[in-house]
């Protein structure tokens, strides 16, 4: 079971237990996780209804970017490290968010509400630096601008 | 040549592409009052292999990098004695730098999807996959609503258009791996394995999907053959020149007044995009270096610009027009610092199945850091040009082989920047640089 929202196995019953299930499943019941990440037994249970060894299941997972076998915050910020990016001025935007989470990139914070990730290019070149929030794309950024997205995400949780 | 607009013009896509997260912007009734579906219409009433005809008749070539005549990788599919094919749709777009494919699939979905259906009729198979990467959200829900509206129009699903043709076609995710673009790699994602590449050949047109054959194509690719089936291989070759017919989208970013998407026709300079669709410079600075084709493309200096956009032109001087990315650097840019950016995404981006690629990217970091540290020498440079050499002509796929192109290009054109950051290079010998 996952610790909240959807079952694997209703995922499962959803996407079917074919082979080229595997990788719409992984991503499915991360995002159901409120955490963001599949868990071993969410792995385990998967390998068993698809019929696939565990470590098949694994290596899958593990060889994605986006697939995330650590619990991450409830907001995920991604910002593109792209080298279009870092010349628009990538590095002072890391320095902003880290300042306001309290974190360094790659980490999450104690309360687990932000993960802040250095993510590939999110094809918005055209507005870099670019970085993305809950899925949502925002570019042309400031520092200032930045760490307002931040603020706005926690007074959203607040309410 | 001159540069036709965005929008103003009668070229392959026609639209004024704008940014931001909006969904589909030319909807079906947009798409269908401007002449969509039309050629589908046509295609269905001759035989498949008129449409392949047509398509190598317009000379159309792969937009996904590699260039391949896409009517001929038509042909072996087509010819192939297995009856069970696939369509696929590579809509990975992991070249940072690079964001047509969105584009596409977010203002003209259904360019898109007729496409891939008029490529489908034309290697007869009845089953088709857009693989588009994770990244794109947006692009997924567009092309998502798109395939419901053309199932439900009779342009997609079962006897499309009222003929005996079918065609079913279904999204795929990629899950955030550059890797996943490379052709092979794609199928062994789709097929729920690690994203690595396989031996090529066999080629995915004998041996693709679940080992049948299948048609693998750029988004951009198969966004033009409503255009080529529509209007005939003769308008398409008014666009473009004689070696590479028809037009290109460029993904212009970095230090220009205007960055965005822009179709131009084949035959333009790299100096009249800089100049014509960028707007020129920004704050008035000079242009230090354009890097063509993204992470796994060259960096070249002014120069060089007066080079056509044209596979032929561009092969003779080792530019890469790859996906058509051009990202511009003003002359308070760092070379190294790009350098340095690109190498770091090949080494996380590469898979580790070979050892020139997996160790090379390694040695090749640690270098460029060195020299970014102030602690390179003389006999680093020569390594790292031994390196890259290695991973050009030993790496087992594209990725590993592409790595080095602008590590190489930036060795040959801005040596003196390398040297300066070299501690045992003699001012003297520094002043010698080619920059
Ligand atoms: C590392 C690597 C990444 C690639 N990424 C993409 C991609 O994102 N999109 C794409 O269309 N082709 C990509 N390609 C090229 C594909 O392997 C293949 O050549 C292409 O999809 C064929 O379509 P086309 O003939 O229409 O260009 C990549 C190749 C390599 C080696
Ligand atoms: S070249 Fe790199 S990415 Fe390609 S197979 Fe070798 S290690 Fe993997
Ligand atoms: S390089 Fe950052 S969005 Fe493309």
């Amino acid at each position: 079971m996952l610790d909240k929202g959807k079952s694997v196995q209703a995922i499962i019953s959803e996407i079917g237990t074919s082979k080229t299930a595997l990788l719409p499943i992984l991503l499915a019941v991360q995002d159901a996780s409120p955490a963001h990440y599949v868990n071993e037994a969410a792995m385990n249970e998967i390998a068993a209804r698809l019929k696939l060894s565990r470590s098949r299941v694994y290596s899958t997972a593990s060889f994605y970017s986006e697939i995330s076998l650590k619990p991450r915050g409830r907001n995920i910020v991604q910002v593109c490290v792209n080298a279009p990016c870092e010349n628009a001025g990538k590095a002072a935007i890391i320095r902003a968010l880290e300042n306001e989470l309290t974190i360094t990139l790659g980490e999450t914070s104690a309360d687990a509400q932000f993960t802040l990730e250095g993510v590939n290019c999110l094809g918005a070149c055209y507005l870099s630096p670019a970085i993305k929030v809950n899925g949502r794309l925002y570019g042309n950024l400031t520092a200032a601008a930045a760490v307002d997205i931040i603020r706005q995400c926690r007074e959203g949780e607040a309410n | 040549m001159n540069i036709r607009r965005n929008g103003q013009s009668d070229l392959v896509f026609n639209i004024e592409w704008q940014g931001g997260q909006t969904g589909a912007q030319i909807d079906l009734p947009d798409y269908l009052a401007r002449g969509g579906y039309q050629a589908l219409r046509r295609a269905l009433a001759t035989d498949p292999a008129q449409v392949v005809q047509t398509v190598k008749d317009a000379g159309l070539r792969g937009r996904g990098g590699a260039a391949f005549p896409t009517g001929l990788k038509m042909e072996h599919v087509r010819d192939n004695l297995e009856l069970e094919r696939y369509v696929i749709c590579n809509a990975d777009e992991g070249e940072p730098g690079t964001f047509k494919d969105r584009f596409v699939m977010t203002h003209l979905p259904f360019q898109l999807l007729e496409g891939m259906t008029l490529a489908a009729y034309a290697v007869g198979a009845n089953r088709g996959i857009i693989y588009i990467r994770y990244e794109y959200p947006e692009a997924q829900a567009s092309i998502r609503h798109s395939i419901a509206a053309a199932v439900e129009a009779g342009l997609l699903g079962d006897n499309i258009l009222g003929s005996e043709f079918s065609f079913h076609l279904e999204i795929f995710s990629g899950a955030g791996s550059y890797l996943c673009g490379e052709e092979t790699a794609l199928l062994s994602s789709i097929e729920g394995k690690k994203g690595r590449p396989r031996l090529k050949p066999p080629y995915p047109t004998q041996s693709g999907l679940w080992g049948k054959p299948t048609l693998i194509n750029n988004v951009e690719t198969l966004a033009n053959l409503p255009a080529i089936i529509g209007r005939g291989a003769v308008w398409y070759r008014s666009l473009g020149t004689a070696d590479s017919p028809g037009t290109k989208l460029i993904s212009l970013s970095g230090d220009v007044n205007n960055r965005g998407l822009f179709e131009v026709p084949f035959g333009v300079s790299f100096r009249e995009i800089i100049e014509s669709c960028g707007g020129g410079i920004k704050n008035g600075r000079k242009l230090k270096a354009v890097n063509i084709g993204g992470a796994s493309g060259v960096v070249v200096p002014p120069h060089e610009l007066d080079c056509r956009l044209e596979y032929g032109a561009c092969a003779k001087r080792e530019i890469t027009i790859g996906s058509g990315a051009v990202f511009v650097l003003d002359d308070t840019r760092s070379i190294l610092d790009n350098v340095r950016n690109r190498a770091a995404f090949f080494l996380h981006e590469s898979c580790g199945k070979c050892t020139p690629c997996r160790e090379g990217l390694r040695q090749v970091n640690r270098i460029i850091g060195a020299l970014c540290g102030g602690a390179g020498t003389a006999s680093d440079l020569a390594k790292l040009e031994r390196y890259t050499r290695t991973m050009q002509q030993a790496a087992f796929c594209g990725l590993g082989q592409a790595a080095g192109n602008t590590l190489i290009s930036s060795l040959a054109y801005f040596r003196s920047e390398y040297e300066a950051a070299c501690r045992d290079v003699q001012p003297a010998a520094k002043k010698e640089g080619t920059a």
